[in-house]
């Protein structure tokens, strides 16, 4: 901060705590004019006294401790200002201190798990339950507790894989994250395009819809959507898009939940957690996602 | 003959309990929703996440609001022996405020709001605020300003930093640019945006929920004990360093986060100088009664009132505790946090209103007391265990959540899934559940002896009392 804001909070802070000192001690202070220490002060209010009683001993000094206490932690942490405070604490410093201890403890786990490949791991036992771990830590919130994800949050324990499901792709996934896009067609297609089209790409995993509906949606299929889901309507795994013919269906079956995803399009997000969890980890976590359909 | 306005504070009093109703009942729905999610049909507008800051805005500002403003408007009558500074303009600060809480109760069952906590209501209702708040201070010190005795009564002082400061914070922390009727966005951003809101936030608690019942606890324990101040050295000291201390302890609401350290360090070091001068109001109030102790045993209101001090001091003990850096890496996102704030709201705040209601009721409908003592006594035992069981169960439940949190496997993961510690909690949100309803029972019960005391009551108002000297 500024040299004038620096200087702003260590005078109006140290001002404050000397303040709450002289408050105390100008109030202890016998005046001439006042009644005698245990008497009424002599006010009155609608019948109401107050008794000129001293400020109590062990008050005083857990008021006292609080203000030294007070003190002496702004001598020691960060808070007068652009003042680091002697002990070099920062809550910066303090994560990362604890990162580092933990991948020294921790970190040759992981680092032996790193050795072994992918398919192999999940013959392990023992790898298999630290994957899990790290599964219920990091990946649960989405894809559920039992892998089995929930609307916009793939199944990860089938074999439908919308980006690939061999040991390399799925460590991808997990280092490097996803991006899936699905452009919003309704203004291209309008009302009729879009009822047309959400009964072809229904016909493909074997629906019964309105086939004159349908036939005029394949043209328009073959226009727009061909580009990334296929001549056959088997997706693309290279740009993430789903396969059509399966019958899984990420963001709903209804005829209404097809239609709203080809009106409005969807932007699928797999964070990227490598930086996060580094590579050891990524590596059985990998595996154990793999395990889950191998 | 000059009389006392008793009109407003008789509409305040009534609308306390019928608010204290209101947001104890939408409490308790939303503690029920925690256990039975779907429990009012997954409708919208009836989703916890619409209640909830209904709860919490009807509890402080609909209930408590009503609390401050009858006991504030009765006190600084009686203690500055003259009526109201304008008749008209209380009349406006009560249907002001009635309105504001309609709004709120239609807008934010709609989910129009700033998303700001306890300042969630959008901008055209922050105006009202704004216009009814001043008012009530030009009331307030205008009453203050004609004053027949010299000094300024304790209550007062503490009554009047309530109204200037929460003045001051609700304006600049709900600074908003609008974009519809009822959308806006904040005017700062970023950590300035967080740190603006628990600025607010946190005196919001300082303020209203501290300064303003420490007014009505200066005026109802020494009346209904019937005894002096304890001491008004104490009272000096202890108003000053309060005030003075409670403006920077906001950023305790935001330890470990993109907040800058030193932010953080003052807003710990000055949480934990405000517990002296917190408890100075607590030895004043019950050292109050020293010499009168035998009144505990017959006089029902009188428990409230003190029981209401054992809580604050005990929260107020509680709340420098949880801004220790350390204490607060574990309590912080639990229900610690909620078992705090229940200590505060409803062994604090709601039993010494509830108290002062019972007291002043019967003063300004012209009854000698209450329809039924018996009653008060019943509703004094079971609000208390209500709030014991409350507040244990969420100690319990917080602290076992932050250790299930931080538990971790000897390969460095996570013992525990959120899910897990979110289960492991259930038997406590029904304890609280529990808690919370016997509260609210306690207020149905206030509900009928309030009604049966003041139904058919003539309702004059009293003449101005001579100051005594």
């Amino acid at each position: 901060m500024s040299s004038f804001f620096n200087w702003w909070v260590i005078v109006i802070t140290l001002v404050n705590i000397f303040a709450c000192w002289w408050l105390i001690k100008w109030t202890m202070k016998k005046r001439p004019e006042e009644s005698e220490m245990g008497d009424v002060t002599g006010h009155k209010w609608d019948g109401l006294e107050e008794y000129n009683n001293p400020l109590p001993k062990w008050w005083l000094w857990l008021f006292y401790i609080t203000l030294v206490f007070g003190l002496a932690y702004l001598v020691i942490f960060p808070g007068l200002g652009n003042f680091k405070g002697i002990g070099n604490w920062s809550s910066t410093g303090q994560y990362e201190k604890e990162i580092a201890q933990a991948d020294e403890r921790y970190g040759p786990i992981f680092a032996a798990f790193a050795a072994t490949s992918i398919p192999d791991l999940t013959q392990d036992a023992e790898a298999m339950a630290a994957g899990e771990r790290l599964y219920s830590n990091y990946c649960s919130q989405c894809h559920g507790s039992d892998a089995r994800g929930a609307r916009g949050f793939p199944n990860l324990t089938d074999t439908d894989w919308l980006w690939g499901g061999s040991p390399e792709q799925i460590k991808s996934t997990i280092v490097n994250g996803r991006g899936g896009i699905m452009t919003p067609w309704g203004p291209v297609l309008g009302d009729e395009g879009v009822e047309n089209v959400a009964n072809y790409v229904q016909t493909l995993s074997g629906r019964d819809v309105d086939a004159a509906s349908a036939e005029a949606g394949k043209a328009q299929y073959n226009m727009f959507c061909v580009a990334c889901h296929g001549i056959d309507g088997k997706g693309n795994q290279a740009l993430g898009a789903p396969n059509l013919t399966d019958n899984i269906w990420l963001h709903g079956s209804s005829a209404g939940a097809i239609k709203k995803i080809i009106i409005e399009g969807k932007n699928g997000a797999m964070p990227a957690l490598g930086d996060f969890l580094g590579d050891d980890k990524s590596h059985l976590l990998a595996a154990y996602v793999y395990s889950l359909s191998n | 003959m000059e009389t006392y306005n008793y009109k407003v504070v008789r509409q305040f009093a009534i609308m306390t309990v019928v608010w204290g109703i209101v947001g104890m009942l939408v409490g308790v729905i939303i503690a029920a929703q925690l256990i039975w999610p779907s429990l009012l049909l997954d409708l919208e507008w009836l989703h916890y996440g619409r209640l909830r800051p209904l709860h919490t805005n009807a509890v402080i500002f609909a209930f408590g609001g009503s609390a401050l403003f009858a006991t504030s408007y009765y006190v600084v009558q009686r203690t500055c022996h003259t009526r109201l500074f304008s008749d008209g303009l209380a009349a406006f600060t009560f249907w002001g405020w009635t309105l504001i809480i309609l709004l709120a109760a239609i807008s934010l069952p709609m989910g129009w709001t700033s998303g700001k906590e306890y300042a969630e209501l959008e901008w055209p209702i922050d105006i009202l605020i704004a216009v009814v708040w001043v008012s009530y201070a030009l009331v307030f010190f205008g009453t203050i300003m004609k004053r027949k005795v010299k000094h300024i009564y304790v209550a007062n002082w503490f009554y009047g930093a309530f109204i200037l400061t929460i003045a001051v914070l609700h304006i600049v922390n709900s600074a908003a640019i609008p974009v519809t009727l009822t959308k806006s966005y904040s005017a700062y951003h970023g950590a300035i945006d967080a740190m603006t809101q628990w600025w607010y936030g946190h005196n919001a608690v300082g303020f209203f929920l501290t300064a303003g019942f420490l007014g009505m606890m200066y005026y109802f324990v020494p009346k209904v004990a019937g005894r002096p101040v304890y001491s008004y050295r104490l009272s000096v000291v202890h108003f000053w360093a309060l005030i003075s201390t409670y403006m920077w302890a906001g950023p305790h609401h935001l330890h470990y986060t993109a907040l800058p350290d030193w932010t953080q360090s003052l807003g710990m070091v000055f949480s934990l100088i405000l517990l002296a001068p917190s408890w100075g109001g607590m030895i004043n109030g019950i050292m109050t009664l020293s010499g009168a102790w035998h009144k505990l045993r017959t006089d029902p209101i009188l428990k409230f009132l003190i029981v209401s001090l054992s809580f604050y001091g005990m929260s107020t003990f509680e709340g420098p505790m949880m801004s220790i850096k350390t204490v607060n890496a574990l309590s912080h996102y639990t229900d610690w946090t909620v078992g705090h704030v229940h200590s505060g709201a409803l062994g604090w705040v709601a039993l010494v209103s509830i108290g002062s209601m019972y007291a002043l009721i019967p003063w300004v409908f012209n009854k000698q007391g209450m329809y039924s003592d018996k009653l008060i006594n019943t509703h004094f035992w079971i609000a208390t265990i209500g709030v014991v069981l409350y507040i244990a169960a969420m100690w319990i439940a917080g602290v076992m959540q932050g250790l299930m949190w931080r538990a971790v496997n000897p390969d460095g993961t996570l013992t525990y899934s959120f899910i897990e510690s979110l289960e492991a909690t259930y038997p406590f949100y029904f304890v609280r559940l529990l808690g919370g309803l016997l509260f609210l029972i306690g207020m149905f019960i206030m509900a009928y002896n309030v009604y049966k005391t003041v139904v058919g009551a003539p309702v004059t108002d009293e003449e101005v009392a001579q100051p005594a000297h």
